[in-house]
């Protein structure tokens, strides 16, 4: 008797628990984003560990993204350069808020196991997410980043390298085409996305 | 007057509620003027797969039904990311192009992000650069009439007339591929518009710009002789995915579809 009484109250007070659960998450869900927010593209995009994730989950922390092709051999690897160059160039603490995303032009060959061993190659820690999406949602990322690149009929890309700095809303706060270099406009931006508080 | 209305609404319910017309197009080799080895001045013709492709571009009535359907993507409602402030701007309401805008003429005023969510929401998808291309090609006898200097004057042509205060509507005489108003009528998006990059001359060479590109660099025209299909490149490369003009609109595609085993 007792036992199903307190079985009754149990499942009276997680059915109050779940009545409130919208009510919570309401008030806690941040409002949608922006409308200029690259983060509208709701792209679906998959790290190079292999987890599912939206381009949206980086809300909240300033971003650097750019875009590349794993068998690319020679801008490419000046960007992944230049961004590294550029987190060394920043005080700690907006070095530590900063996250890193790479999205790749070439889904069809930069599999998982591909971005994966591109992450180790070039240096690429936890702070930096190297993704793939589908043809379309490259295409939508390139739109929404103003970034050009075509594939070519032996496979290479053409494509113009331009690094992005989000805001933590996902609105784009800088571009540089600089490469090999520290652009102190850009860091100077970091500065003030960061001190925009999420 | 009464009539015309009852007829323009009929019309209207039609169009929404009929599949659009596809049309399948053989594959083929095809030479784009844009160059698609790695080598950004040289030539190299490239195999291209069937594929079925909207007879006509998509009308202010079917996309009045897309907007319907999907609201998210009415002008009161879509976000910066994907419109300028001038998409559809010449609509009478947010879901409603109204009177003015003949619902068979060919929707304008989209961004590529819109023409895009068009074609997913029937399946289908913007054509690529080359996909068009290989189609802009063909006149109404010749699947490639490039080389006849008569019809590119005409093409041409064209471009030298003042353009229209009203489109007419879609569906002029098809071409040798069954599919109609690639010249004439509207420029059109295409999913790629934004790898059409090209070298305006040849003082870029050596230049440290030549750094932003990736690859080859960019690319050059090779047939110098098509300018009305350099006039589209020139302009789908300028635009930018939210921008959106009064005489660009677009048509959709789709894989070819395999004969029953």
């Amino acid at each position: 008797m007792n036992h199903s009484t307190f079985n009754r109250r149990q499942a009276l007070l997680s059915l109050g628990a779940m009545a409130c659960l919208p009510l919570a998450a309401g008030a806690a869900q941040p409002a949608a984003s922006p409308g200029n927010s690259i983060y509208q593209l709701h792209a679906a995009l998959t790290d190079q560990d292999g987890r599912p994730f939206e381009l949206e989950s980086l809300r909240g922390s300033p971003v650097l993204v750019s875009m590349f092709y794993s068998s690319c051999q020679m801008v490419c690897p000046m960007v992944f350069e230049t961004i590294h160059s550029t987190l060394k160039a920043l005080p700690a603490s907006e070095r530590a808020d900063m996250k890193v995303v790479m999205v790749s032009f070439d889904p069809a060959r930069d599999t998982v196991a591909v971005l994966k061993k591109t992450a180790a190659v070039r240096n690429c820690d936890a702070q930096w997410t190297l993704a793939r999406g589908d043809e379309s949602t490259s295409r939508k990322i390139a739109a929404a980043l103003n970034i050009q690149y075509r594939r070519l009929s032996d496979g290479e890309f053409n494509h113009s390298t331009i690094i992005t700095l989000l805001d933590r809303e996902g609105r784009i706060a800088a571009r540089t085409g600089k490469l090999g270099t520290v652009d102190t406009a850009l860091v100077k931006s970091v500065h003030e996305v960061h001190a925009v508080k999420g | 007057m009464k009539s015309l209305a009852a007829f323009a609404i009929a019309s209207l319910c039609c169009v929404a509620a009929a599949a659009a017309d596809y049309v399948e197009v053989p594959g083929g080799r095809f030479e784009s003027v844009l160059p698609q080895g790695s080598s950004p001045t040289v030539s190299s013709p490239v195999n291209l797969t069937a594929f079925a492709m909207r007879a006509k571009p998509v009308t202010v009535a079917e996309f009045a039904a897309f907007v319907r359907a999907h609201p998210e993507w009415q002008r009161d409602r879509i976000p910066a990311l994907f419109a300028e402030k001038r998409y559809l701007l010449s609509w009478a309401g947010d879901a409603d192009p109204g009177p003015k805008l003949a619902p068979q003429s060919p929707v304008t005023d989209v961004s590529w992000f819109a023409a895009k969510a068009y074609c997913e929401s029937e399946g289908a998808r913007l054509p690529t650069w080359l996909e068009w291309e290989y189609v802009a090609a063909a006149d109404d006898s010749r699947r490639d009439a490039r080389g006849d200097a008569a019809w590119r004057r005409q093409i041409l042509s064209w471009y030298e007339r003042p353009s229209d205060a009203q489109l007419r509507a879609v569906g002029g005489k098809p071409n040798a591929f069954g599919i109609s108003d690639v010249h004439g009528l509207v420029w059109e998006w295409v999913d790629d518009f934004n790898a059409l990059f090209i070298a305006g001359d040849s003082r870029t060479q050596g230049d440290p710009d030549l750094l932003k590109f990736c690859g080859a660099g960019a690319i050059n025209i090779i047939d110098r002789d098509s300018y009305a299909v350099v006039m589209r490149i020139a302009l789908l490369s300028s635009l930018n995915a939210a921008d959106t003009t009064s005489s660009l609109g677009f048509r959709c595609v789709r894989p070819h579809e395999e004969s029953p085993q």
